[in-house]
């Protein structure tokens, strides 16, 4: 089965739905401790489209705001300026509820304070669906259930949290985020802890439930090969400046790569059209 | 997969009200004066079908006019207790959180004395002097968390090692004010302070306050259960619940108050009784898993059934003396507290 035929070029899944979902339309945003004195950071306008079935990814190096613009498409972070449409509402003023219906974020750590087990962990996931004292219904156990199936972890239903590996902690959260049924679903360096054989794994995930559910997918890493295989569209960042943004072929290039990440490389195209980026030592 | 049904939670509440049930049972009749369960028994039925002068043995105003009333009490406080205990474990993210130990027992004893000596310069009827205490006792216990989660900040998130530490602190300076002002008391109401400082459930308490109490109790506590299922989330922390659809800011106020609410009202009553709500919550939480839909519940029913065992063997330990039941409570709490800080850390 040959590269091209597992995952569609790029625009493959734009073309198969033509309407926006998600609408990034000049955003900026300025962090300031204090009001009165200069913005430690700010994140210069920015803006970007995706549509139901495609994975964006978002790189750039360390404090280059990735994850600040990861937390204002989530909608838990107001732009100073410009907004971000999600099919037409904007994320931010969004009732919390709802906003929970429509965008599920997996962040890098999910820290428990008391133990939970897997199943616990991922009905997490039916919350915004009930009122505070709703007992769980057939169709939740259902949703959850079908959720563990989709990540390959239905085995682990009944594990505990603390007593399972990184990678397949990782799964058990991703399928909580399943288990809301989004239309956006946000993942925050969801590779950072993981190994090549499960950072493959959960890229491969990703693209095959962004097809099969219509999920729009937003991804922030670190790892510009998975970036290039995997996504529809790159957002590269620096210093709180978008650089780029489009295919992984017109972003992933290497004058602007080695500009961005101050080490020398490069960069060459596989069979099927996905960049691939080698770096090299400088001395 | 074993999602908590509606049948399974009343089970569950079921068994922990039967023991409840043989355990006030034991209660009544143990004692300075030995009564016959079979007598007891019968008084009791007498009692539910109102032929109050009936009663059959001598005894019975020992038992319904002494021991049943201070049971009663002891259930309400228990309740109050433990269930403040558990919604501030998921509030503050702290599993070694309590009313006790994080000094909102102490606000709530210097609000209550405050208010004794406010009342007394009043010109009031008893049954109104009698709410003015609780009243101040919760704004005592209000102030103190808040007080007490500020100084628990760390930029911006709560800290465990910090929140402690503030608790203590704080128990600390409001137990030399409540000195201070103990001094300015006379003679035998400073006896009557010391032991309801220690937690006491021997003073017995005008009626309208014990319905007071157990309205307060309902009210607070149905408030903090219809946010059963947000706790859950809190736990994973205030940014994720907030992602999964918690309204954390609502959930935080409700919570809050009612818990201060709760722990003004026992305090009032009852004094410092302290330990109840930290283990407690956590034996619920062994049994039953940490699903707060089940642990509300099974602390208010489990709180209730430690107060009456540890108020039992304060009145029979020592008698005809009693002891103060705060005595006993952190007799066996402490090394408990100690146990699970050690196995948290290791």
């Amino acid at each position: 089965m040959s590269t091209a035929a597992r995952h569609p070029l790029p625009g493959d899944a734009a073309r198969a739905s033509s309407d926006v979902r998600l609408s990034v339309e000049q955003v900026s945003y300025a962090y300031a401790p204090n009001p009165s004195q200069a913005p430690l950071f700010t994140l210069e306008a920015l803006s970007f489209q995706a549509r139901p079935g495609e994975l964006v990814a978002i790189l750039g190096p360390n404090a280059s705001g990735k994850s600040t613009l990861l937390k204002l498409i989530s909608g838990s972070l107001e732009p100073l300026s410009g907004r971000i449409f999600l099919n037409g509402f904007a994320t931010h003023s969004l009732p919390v509820k709802t906003r929970a219906q429509r965008i599920a974020l997996v962040q890098q750590e999910s820290r428990l304070l008391f133990p939970a087990r897997a199943w616990e962990f991922v009905m997490q996931g039916r919350h915004p669906y009930g009122g505070g004292l709703r007992f769980e219904s057939d169709q939740d156990i259902a949703i959850v259930n079908n959720a563990l199936a989709q990540v390959g972890a239905s085995q682990l239903v009944d594990r505990w949290m603390d007593k399972i590996s990184g990678g397949e902690k990782q799964r058990i959260i991703l399928a909580r985020a399943l288990a809301q049924q989004p239309l956006l679903l946000l993942l925050d360096e969801p590779t950072l802890h993981l190994d090549i054989g499960a950072q493959v794994d959960l890229l491969e995930s990703l693209r095959r439930l962004a097809m099969q559910n219509r999920y729009t997918v937003v991804v922030v890493t670190h790892e510009l090969n998975l970036a290039g295989e995997y996504a529809d569209q790159v957002v590269l960042l620096q210093r709180g400046k978008c650089l780029r943004v489009g295919p992984p072929a017109t972003v992933l290039q290497r004058e602007i790569l080695e500009q961005v990440f101050q080490a020398p490389l490069t960069v060459e195209m596989t069979a099927s059209g996905r960049p691939r980026v080698t770096l090299f030592s400088n001395k | 997969m074993r999602p908590l049904t509606l049948a399974r939670l009343f089970l569950r509440c079921g068994v922990l009200a039967a023991i409840l049930f043989v355990v006030v049972v034991i209660a009544l009749k143990l004692g300075a004066v030995q009564v016959s369960l079979y007598g007891l028994g019968k008084d009791l039925i007498n009692v539910l079908l109102h032929r109050a002068n009936s009663l059959s043995t001598d005894y019975g105003m020992i038992v319904l006019d002494i021991r049943l009333p201070r049971i009663l009490l002891g259930i309400v406080v228990g309740a109050s207790l433990s269930v403040a205990g558990a919604s501030f474990q998921a509030l503050l993210r702290n599993p070694l959180a309590d009313p006790y130990v994080l000094g909102v027992s102490s606000g709530a004893a210097l609000g209550a004395i405050v208010a004794l000596i406010v009342e007394s310069h009043l010109n009031l009827t008893p049954d109104v002097a009698g709410l003015i205490t609780p009243i101040g006792a919760f704004i005592g216990a209000a102030l103190t968390i808040a007080v007490v989660y500020f100084l628990g900040l760390r930029d911006g998130e709560i800290d465990s090692t910090t929140l402690l530490l503030g608790g203590i602190i704080t128990v600390s300076f409001l137990s030399a004010i409540i000195m201070f002002l103990m001094t300015t008391l006379s003679g035998s109401n400073l006896r009557g302070t010391a032991f309801w400082l220690m937690g006491d459930l021997s003073t017995p308490q005008p009626r309208s306050l014990l319905y007071f109490l157990c309205l307060g109790f309902i009210v607070a506590a149905s408030a903090i259960y219809t946010t059963a299922s947000d706790l859950n989330l809190l736990l994973a922390g205030e940014k994720e619940a907030m992602h999964l659809g918690v309204d954390v800011p609502r959930v935080r106020i409700v919570v809050y108050l009612s818990a201060s609410v709760l722990t003004g009202l026992a305090v009032s009553v009852s004094g410092a009784i302290g330990y109840v709500g930290l283990l407690v919550p956590h034996v619920m939480r062994l049994i039953f898993g940490s699903d707060h839909r089940m642990l509300l519940p099974a602390s208010a029913l489990g709180g209730a059934i430690a107060i009456v065992i540890a108020d039992t063997l304060a009145r029979t330990v020592t008698a005809p003396t009693d002891l103060p039941v705060g005595a006993m409570t952190a007799a066996a709490g402490a090394p408990l507290f100690l146990y699970l800080l050690r196995r948290r850390i290791a």
